[in-house]
């Protein structure tokens, strides 16, 4: 039993620890959530509340369903794999409800360059200008366009 | 703020994410590491000599432990999620499992060192202080003022047992630092074996020169002799460390050098235009060569108590910028180059900013008050305990 006695401040030290791990787990029982490891790890309400979240993205397969005339031209041109909404922007609400909520109008002094403006990191064969120099900050529109943006398959069939 | 690039770079790599505090950080923890071997040494090793250092080691390596995660903290948006790492811990992380690690390292291993050493001192101290220096001390004897002889020895057979199992825990805690860099594969200038072994040497290395400044420094401040087998033997480890440490770097570079892959003509241009002064003048050249000589100069030569004690300062200091220079050419250096290995940016350090220079600034200096704090609680200078112990017998008769 002296041992005891003369060990007995290790006791002590080995009961701090063992009441600090105690709290560590019952703080850890009050801030893990309950959902928590459900699917993965993470939080598995949080997939309920990601999917309670308002659609904002109608895709463009629901815009074609109305819009065959725009399908009709770009399916045609070189923007054939750019998505309605790309450059339209969310318009799941449009969709819905297409008389009382209308698109906004797009400015392609600034839409366009947001993919075709130069930039050394971009693949070469991307179609790419300096607007600056190309447009002089005329409207893309003026010349291209949108849905069917290049120049010589537009000169060959509108005109 | 337009950061200047060269040639070709992806848009994700023009700013640098890993700052100066992620340099501060391996070099902070290197210190801990460092500073622990060193005070093993005389504990596992009985190596009498470095005894004066022994427990201004282990009080360094606290004070640089407790500010170690702080870099991290600042570098995080959200320092208060980072908690969660030990709520919900992700086996697959390295960075998560550390967090256990440095855990484990701070309370099971130093912690508990410094206080079955210093728990004779505490409970002396205890009984002879007043005011709330006697609450401190206090609760630091945990309510046991059990300084019997056996008790004591039951401390020493413990402390050894702690060290013993402490220093695969320190070559763990730095380990890790590199194993974080040396893990990356998509960045040759980190993705190598070799990483964690160099980090721990650098780790030894710096942190055997801390030591061997401060104790020279205290030395100074208290007006007391310098006792200069400690200070040869310390300088001694130093310059064996430092050898295998510089070896280590030289045998990485020369593999690189002969092996020279994709990556190659891309580092080497990097390190001889953006890294050359950091990496070739400070790191290599000023902090690593010059200094191996000058302690080599010492081992060799027979030199003077002051001209040694002039040579071990400056060496000493030379190391301490070498060993931060290899920090900063590793993180920094690793993010320069782009991963087409066609361009190259430049980082720029804020000043007053969360992860700027100011900053870094405060998060050095924050662990030599910490150390001062440390210090004035827990003196490590056996004659002042002498004379103390002297009162703890005469107390210890009155119980
Ligand atoms: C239910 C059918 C329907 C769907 C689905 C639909 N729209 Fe429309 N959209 C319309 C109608 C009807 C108009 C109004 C036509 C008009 O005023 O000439 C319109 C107008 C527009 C306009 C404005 C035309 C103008 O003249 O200013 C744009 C742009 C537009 N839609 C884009 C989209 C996009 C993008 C989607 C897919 C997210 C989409 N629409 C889905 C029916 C639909
Ligand atoms: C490259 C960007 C881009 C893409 C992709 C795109 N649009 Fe447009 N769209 C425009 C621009 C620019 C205008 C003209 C400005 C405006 O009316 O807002 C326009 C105009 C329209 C209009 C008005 C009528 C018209 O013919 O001018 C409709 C309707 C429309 N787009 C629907 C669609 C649908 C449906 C899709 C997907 C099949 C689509 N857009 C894809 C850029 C684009
Ligand atoms: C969301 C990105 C995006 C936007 C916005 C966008 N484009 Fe495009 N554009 C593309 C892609 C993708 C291609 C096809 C590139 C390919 O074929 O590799 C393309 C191709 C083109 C081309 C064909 C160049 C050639 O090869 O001849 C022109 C011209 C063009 N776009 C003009 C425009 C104009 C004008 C606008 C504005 C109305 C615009 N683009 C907006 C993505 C975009
Ligand atoms: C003044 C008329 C005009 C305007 C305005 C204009 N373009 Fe063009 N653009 C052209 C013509 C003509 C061509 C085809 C000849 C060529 O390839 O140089 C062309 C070609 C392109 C190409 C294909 C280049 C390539 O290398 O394949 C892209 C991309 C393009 N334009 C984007 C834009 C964008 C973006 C804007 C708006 C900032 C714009 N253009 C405004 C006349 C114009």
């Amino acid at each position: 039993m002296k041992i005891f006695k003369d060990a007995g401040h290790l006791f002590r030290l080995a009961s701090v620890f063992l009441v600090g791990g105690v709290l560590f787990l019952v703080l850890r029982g009050f801030l893990v959530p309950s959902s928590f490891g459900q699917y993965g790890h993470y939080r598995g309400n949080a997939v309920k509340e990601a999917a309670t979240q308002p659609i904002s993205y109608a895709g463009h397969q629901v815009c074609e369903s109305c819009h065959a005339d725009i399908l009709e031209v770009k399916s045609k041109g070189v923007h054939k794999g750019v998505a309605c909404e790309a450059c339209h922007g969310p318009l799941a609400k449009h969709a819905d409800d297409p008389a009382s909520v209308q698109p906004a109008k797009l400015d392609t002094a600034v839409l366009c360059f947001r993919c075709h403006e130069a930039n050394l990191a971009k693949p070469k064969n991307f179609p790419q200008v300096v607007s600056a120099e190309h447009s002089g900050g005329a409207p893309c529109e003026t010349c291209h366009q949108p849905h069917s943006p290049a120049i010589v398959a537009v000169a060959g069939g509108s005109q | 703020m337009q950061i200047p690039v060269e040639g070709f770079m992806y848009p994700n790599e023009v700013e640098l994410q890993w700052s100066v505090l992620i340099v501060l950080y391996p070099f902070l923890t290197g210190l801990v590491a460092g500073a622990f071997i060193l005070a093993s040494l005389e504990r596992v090793f009985m190596v009498k000599a470095v005894k004066p250092t022994y427990r201004l080691a282990l009080l360094t390596a606290l004070a640089f432990l407790i500010v170690a995660p702080l870099p991290l903290q600042l570098h995080l948006g959200h320092p208060e999620r980072s908690f969660e790492m030990y709520l919900t811990p992700h086996r697959s992380s390295a960075m998560a499992m550390f967090g256990f690690v440095y855990l484990w390292y701070l309370l099971a291993v130093l912690v508990v060192e410094i206080w079955l050493d210093y728990r004779h001192d505490i409970v002396v101290m205890s009984q002879c202080t007043t005011g709330w220096k006697r609450l401190v001390y206090r609760a630091l004897t945990l309510g046991s003022s059990n300084i019997s002889e056996r008790s004591l020895h039951i401390d020493e057979r413990v402390g050894w047992l702690v060290t013993v199992i402490g220093i695969p825990s320190a070559f763990l805690l730095h380990g890790y630092v590199g194993f974080i860099f040396g893990s990356v594969k998509a960045n040759p200038w980190w993705s190598s074996p070799l990483m964690p072994v160099v980090f721990l040497f650098s780790a030894m290395v710096s942190g055997i020169a801390i030591v061997l400044l401060l104790y020279m420094l205290m030395c100074r401040i208290r007006r007391e002799p310098i006792d200069m087998g400690c200070v040869d033997t310390v300088a001694k480890y130093l310059f064996y460390t430092f050898i295998i440490d510089f070896s280590l770097e030289m045998l990485d570079l020369i593999h690189r050098i002969y092996e020279a892959d994709e990556s190659f003509r891309s580092l080497d241009f990097m390190v001889h235009t953006r890294l050359y002064l950091s990496q070739v003048v400070i790191q290599i050249l000023l902090g690593t060569v010059l200094p191996i000589l000058l302690i080599g100069a010492t081992q060799v030569l027979k030199l003077a108590e002051k001209q040694r004690k002039w040579i071990y300062v400056v060496a000493g200091c030379l190391t301490m910028i070498g060993i931060f220079a290899m920090r900063w050419n590793v993180v920094i250096g690793g993010q320069l180059f782009s991963k087409s290995f066609l361009g190259y940016t430049t980082y720029k350090m804020g000043f007053a900013t969360r992860e700027g220079l100011l900053t870094a600034v405060v998060l050095t200096v924050l662990p030599f008050v910490i150390l001062w704090v440390l210090v004035k609680l827990l003196p490590p200078w056996p004659e002042k305990n002498s004379a103390l112990s002297s009162v703890a017998v005469a107390a210890h008769g009155a119980d």
